[in-house]
């Protein structure tokens, strides 16, 4: 026998398998354009679903609830201004050391029944800090009538969809009705400063805004707080900031949760229409796979012949395998990468320009608002999107490959060269 | 010691439903540097002598021994191995891979053999050259004739150094001159290399130039001739 020296594995597979892959263009490029069109259309639809999740929650956090808050144990299975508790300046200034927390703004929250002459209507009342939560969520530039209050003025912000359904303007007059402190009566009068927009539907239709003193006074507080939010720097980390700020308070007295805790339905609800979005993604996978899987049928079949050659003068049917497994690898990532360089700039432009259902159909926009959406759909730019389409085809595509493998198992030399 | 040795080989298709007996015991030795053709007609067994001897094929019973190696014995990658590094073969079809170059046909099985490059593309040229088609070095088998394209299978058959090649009606889908192109050039490296050559074969002209004829009829041989 003899025996030569040898060297490493020679990368010919890889150019065999891309040659190959062009010896029937057209048929290779109808694959190429079914995985590009499902990678276009995927990324697209991840992208609209997330970023329309991301800008609601974003909404909520930056206009509203913060990432984090801190209540007085207890709170948020029962919230209560019966649960408030006293700021001190040293828990405040424990808390805003921490790097990834931008401030802590005071609040105290609380349900009211708002009235006028011939309406009423249960709300949410939030008592702020004005100076420190505009400076945060520029509440300033959602006034959409009227103007914005100060600290101990006796008037009030009203979210506009309340301020539509109550018939009221800047100027005129609300009552409010609830509960106080331990159970005294709260009742108080407040003229209307302005009205303000915000972008989340359930919060634009039942906020009334107090600055922070004249809510303590109207529930009898005195100077307690129901909660302490908390704005962070990024939205990332918001999870473990949440848990490194729980050693530095006293939790038999405090309780910090982050949004996903505060809001557990939010979460779910996201995860829900995340699944739905899944499940549509995977039937058309499922139609792309049968597509791309009978090219490959077709690629194995036509080539039984070759294959029983190329075993014959000495190719292992593993290398065969190999070859087969990078042809349609090649299609399916090929495919995958143009699909997502064609869809980034379409991604880009719905990011830049969101869907506005507002403008396409009052009848949407309703439905939207009804379940808390804001009508408007901007894109998501994160890359993951992209990235995740690609390593689906390639998985797809692996999974694919088991059937020259196992072609080729069963394949006889001497049938196949008779083939 | 032979070369290729075959003791009682037969081989019998479908022999519970309706048996064909291709090959009915064929003893033969067959000696390095010899130019052999099997011939004989249509059915004869010529084809499946060759696909046993180049281990394609499994006989029914008996052996075949290649340098003393039984190749019954051999797994099935042993005997691609084997395949690879001891047989050349020859096709009717010339059966060269479409997507690849003259030269990278004649890579190939060295490529198989992980062979380094420099001697992969010295010997391909070294081939392409022998057989009279170094110019058509980088052409695909589509711009090739049938002539052509049979000698660069003639040059891939050889690029492993086998210890002979078989060749299953090499010339059948060849015209006159191009026949004769092939035989020279099989000839001159049987002459001056030594390579040993065995042919199925019922074409004349491969017939003229053999010096060994083994004739096979309904599975036997009739007849084996050095002319």
């Amino acid at each position: 026998m003899k025996k030569q020296k040898r060297t490493t594995e020679p990368p010919f597979l890889p150019l065999l398998a891309w040659r190959n892959i062009w010896r029937n263009k057209r048929r290779t490029l109808i694959t190429l354009l079914s995985v590009f069109m499902a990678v276009l259309l995927s990324s697209l639809m991840i992208s609209i679903q997330q970023g329309a999740w991301n800008a609601m929650i974003a909404n909520l956090l930056n206009t509203y609830t913060g990432y984090i808050q801190i209540h007085r144990k207890g709170y948020n299975d029962n919230p209560s201004v019966n649960l408030s508790f006293q700021a001190s300046q040293e828990l405040i200034r424990k808390i805003e050391s921490h790097p990834k927390v931008q401030i802590a703004l005071p609040r105290l929250e609380s349900f009211a029944l708002a009235s006028t002459e011939n309406l009423s209507r249960g709300v949410l009342v939030l008592g702020i800090n004005p100076e420190a939560e505009n400076a945060i969520t520029n509440l300033t530039a959602r006034i959409s009538k009227g103007k914005y209050f100060a600290e101990g003025e006796k008037s009030a912000l009203l979210s506009d969809s309340l301020a539509a359904h109550l018939q009221l303007q800047p100027g005129d007059t609300i009552v409010l009705l609830s509960q106080g402190y331990h159970g005294m009566s709260a009742a108080g009068k407040y003229s209307i400063a302005g009205l303000v927009h915000f972008p989340s539907p359930d919060i634009n239709r039942n906020l009334v805004l107090l600055p922070l003193k004249t809510a303590q006074e109207f529930y009898g507080t005195g100077n307690r707080i129901t909660s302490l939010a908390l704005f962070l720097d990024s939205d990332s980390d918001v999870e473990k900031t949440a848990k490194t700020l729980q050693n530095q308070v006293d939790t038999s007295q405090y309780e910090v949760l982050s949004w996903t805790q505060t809001m557990p339905e939010l979460v779910q609800a996201r995860d829900v229409d995340t699944a739905g979005a899944i499940l549509m993604l995977a039937v058309l996978y499922v139609i792309v796979s049968f597509g791309i899987f009978g090219t490959l049928i077709m690629m194995v079949r036509e080539r039984i012949y070759e294959m029983g050659v190329l075993i014959a003068i000495g190719m292992k049917r593993y290398l065969l395998g190999i070859m087969f497994w990078l042809e349609i690898t090649f299609i399916g990532l090929l495919g995958a990468i143009l699909g997502m360089i064609a869809s980034f700039p379409v991604v880009y432009y719905f990011h830049q320009h969101p869907i506005n259902m507002t403008q396409l159909s009052s009848d949407a926009t309703a439905i939207y608002e009804r379940f808390g959406f804001e009508p408007i759909f901007p894109a998501s730019m994160d890359p993951n999107i992209f990235v995740q389409q690609a390593l689906f085809i390639f998985l797809i595509t692996s999974i694919m490959a088991l059937y020259p493998f196992w072609t080729l198992k069963k394949l006889k030399v001497m049938e196949a060269m008779k083939s | 010691m032979s070369l290729i040795e075959t003791r009682q080989l037969t081989k019998t298709y479908n022999p519970e439903t309706v048996p064909v007996h291709a090959l009915r015991g064929v003893d033969l030795c067959i000696e390095k540097g010899e130019f052999t053709a099997i011939v004989g007609p249509s059915g004869s067994g010529k084809t499946t002598l060759l696909n046993i001897i180049g281990g394609l094929d499994k006989p029914s019973s008996g052996q075949v021994l290649i340098n003393q190696t039984d190749i019954a014995q051999l797994s099935e990658n042993q005997l691609i191995d084997f395949r690879r590094d001891h047989i050349g073969f020859v096709f009717q079809a010339y059966n060269l891979i479409p997507v690849l170059t003259a030269r990278e046909n004649v890579s190939f099985i060295m490529l198989l053999q992980k062979r380094p490059a420099a001697e992969r593309k010295a010997r391909a040229m070294e081939l392409l050259e022998a057989v009279g088609i170094a110019e058509k070095a980088d052409v695909r088998p589509i711009y090739l004739s049938g002539g052509q394209q049979q000698r660069v299978a003639v040059a891939r058959a050889l690029a492993s150094r086998p210890d002979f090649v078989l060749a299953d009606e090499p010339t059948a889908n060849l015209d006159s001159v191009a026949t004769k192109r092939l035989l020279d050039i099989m000839a001159r490296l049987n002459e001056e290399e030594g390579m040993t050559f065995i042919f199925s074969t019922h074409d004349q002209r491969v017939i003229d130039r053999a010096r060994r004829i083994i004739r096979l009829e309904d599975g036997k041989i009739t007849q084996d001739e050095t002319p």
